[in-house]
């Protein structure tokens, strides 16, 4: 096949000066994509001034372990970390769960109303959460659930992607035949859904998971409205609290905390990043 | 497909009694399958915007009596020059951080998809990883270069041009801003524009440079005409996403601790969420919250009026 192709390319195959300016024009965005981080990591390793250093300090310093001691006195930084850790995978198992199964319902059931509920699913994906933040939160604050994780983890346990994506794939993956070869063997609905079909549609739950997670974990809007106590924020919470000039800005500081909490993220996405790419653009191809 | 349709259909043989109840379990255990999305977002989703409309006819503080007040709140907040701020930061923003980025999206696309491009993965990993940062990451990496005496002034001044102020400027804060939503999102859309490239036969190129069409033909003839859908989907996501606008200003002005009224950023979000969680007047906050829906509407079925016109003129011209 590239042999053919390169063979009909020959009238118009580029110079050698198209591609090296190709490859500069690739590299120079590349760069501009990674630089943010790579300063982060400077900036967390210097000293407290190295931010607006002139000219730019543009290499990793030695300080990292002073930066974040004082990320320590100020904030329960692990503890933020543990808060988020506990919700965002509370709400991802959930929603893996929850999406699977009401995607299977929508892939391999007849009922009234299939195609409409399904569209209905699907539309209520451009409807804006911010929009009833302050009925939620009165909801919130009827049950007690202010400060509590529950306020963060009840309203995310299900999502219309999540439905929709996994819709897709059980529609292809998962054989009718063995659907019913399992219902003739007398197994139960929900027996056949947990033995039969989710052994198939793994891969398909991995993404939704990785994707789900680093969404919640990211999550700061609505963290912010129902978290009032310190022990109780988020990490995104605790970076944004680490962000006030009371006694001048401590960049060192901040980005020692940002670096720490953007890390895990970043190692999960390096290793899944084929699935969480796969996972953002099945979206926008299907619809 | 077809032949699994058939395989049900003779499977349905035994006797009729069997058949129904079996059908009535089905279905039941399918709606039950379906409740909890269903079941949440009556309660999370569509509740709260009902009530949201209904909240903005009433004057309340959260805690005691909602006291009826008709059209008064919308009144006070059109005639409140922050709410007005609010809306042109907010769309100023969102035209500052979306047609560059969706233009420079749709190049890095092109560009990812070329023939030239040898680490087609590598770089599609490399541009995506912004997207990966939470917010609240982004604006405080993000607020060390645009710091008043940050990185971005330096490079200003080295090629000769004054320092901006970023920090505080009318301008300068929307360009530090759109940069922060631009540096995350920019990757993002590319990879879906690619994804669309993708989707496109390679046998119609083929064709077409049998009939001598050039590249910037090809470009406009077939490649633009057929990623219409998703430049339309993109749009609209990001066109929806932009009038949301509330974390980057929120963190980024918000570094006084006086939370982020500051009228060269505050957005209508901002706007929404002092008035309710920092001033407790939920009936105005409510009624932001319904203009924004309004506008969020308005604009979402411009991008498509706009989308088909587009495409009804491409149509001609092919």
């Amino acid at each position: 096949m590239s042999s053919v192709a390169i063979s009909r390319k020959k009238p118009d195959e580029p110079g050698v000066i198209a591609k090296f300016f190709f490859y500069l024009l690739m590299i120079l965005g590349a760069l501009v994509s990674i630089f943010p981080f790579y300063w982060m990591f400077v900036v967390a390793t210097n000293d407290k001034d190295a931010a607006f250093h002139i000219p730019p300090l543009l290499t990793p310093g030695t300080q990292f372990l002073d930066n974040f001691s004082r990320v320590l006195e100020r904030t329960d930084f692990f503890r933020a970390l543990l808060n988020s850790v506990v919700v965002s995978t509370s709400v991802t198992v959930s929603v893996v769960f929850l999406c699977t199964l009401a995607g299977y319902a929508f892939a391999k059931y007849e009922f009234p109303l299939k195609k409409t509920l399904f569209v209905f699913v699907i539309a209520t994906m451009l409807v804006p959460a911010q929009l009833g933040v302050l009925p939620q939160y009165v909801i919130m604050a009827k049950l007690h659930w202010i400060d509590s994780y529950k306020a963060l983890i009840v309203p995310a346990m299900v999502n219309a992607f999540g439905i929709f994506w996994m819709r897709q794939y059980i529609t292809s993956a998962v054989h009718t035949e063995l659907i019913e070869a399992g219902r003739i063997d007398g197994g139960g609905h929900f027996r056949i859904f947990w033995n039969i079909a989710i052994p198939v549609v793994t891969p398909a739950m991995a993404t939704l998971g990785i994707l789900n997670f680093m969404n919640v974990w990211n999550d700061f809007f609505w963290p912010l409205v129902v978290l009032k106590n310190r022990e109780n924020y988020t990490i995104q919470i605790a970076l944004q609290q680490l962000f006030t000039n009371k006694d001048g800005l401590d960049f060192g500081m901040i980005m020692s905390a940002t670096f720490t909490a953007t890390l895990p993220l970043l190692i999960v996405f390096l290793l899944f990043s084929r699935y969480v790419i796969a996972g953002l653009t099945s979206g926008a191809i299907k619809s | 497909m077809a032949d699994t349709a058939t395989a049900k259909s003779s499977q349905s043989v035994p006797q009729k009694r069997r058949l129904l109840t079996e059908t009535v379990r089905s279905r039941f255990t399918a709606y039950t399958f379906i409740s909890p999305f269903f079941i949440l977002f009556a309660i999370f989703g569509l509740y709260p915007i009902v009530f949201t409309i209904y909240l903005s006819f009433f004057k309340w503080d959260a805690l005691g009596p909602m006291k009826y007040v008709g059209f008064k709140n919308y009144e006070l907040i059109t005639s409140d020059p922050t709410f007005w701020i609010a809306f042109s930061n907010t769309l100023i923003m969102a035209l500052m951080g979306t047609v560059p980025q969706l233009i420079v999206a749709l190049f890095v696309a092109v560009m990812l998809n070329s023939a030239l491009n040898k680490f087609k993965n590598t770089f599609r990993i490399l541009y995506f990883m912004p997207n990966i940062t939470s917010i609240v990451a982004v604006t405080l990496v993000f607020s060390t270069m645009f710091g008043n005496n940050g990185m971005v002034n330096w490079m200003l001044n080295t090629f000769g041009a004054e320092s901006v102020p970023f920090n505080s400027g009318w301008w300068g804060v929307k360009i530090a801003i759109s940069s922060m939503v631009m540096w995350r999102w920019m990757g993002y859309n590319a990879i879906i524009f690619l994804s669309g490239l993708q989707s496109i036969p390679t046998d119609i190129y083929e064709a077409s440079k049998i009939d001598g069409a050039t590249r910037g033909q090809q470009l406009r003839y077939i490649t633009l005409p057929l990623l219409r859908p998703f430049i339309l989907f993109v749009t609209l996501i990001s066109t929806i996403g932009a009038l949301q606008l509330f974390t980057e200003p929120y963190v980024f002005l918000g570094q006084s601790g006086t939370g982020s009224t500051r009228q060269e950023g505050v957005t209508m979000v901002t706007y929404l969420y002092n008035e309710a969680f920092k001033n407790g007047f939920f009936g105005t906050a409510a009624a932001t919250a319904v203009l924004l829906f309004v506008a969020t509407i308005l604009f979402s079925v411009l991008n498509m009026m706009l989308g088909r016109e587009g495409g009804e003129t491409g149509g001609k011209k092919a």
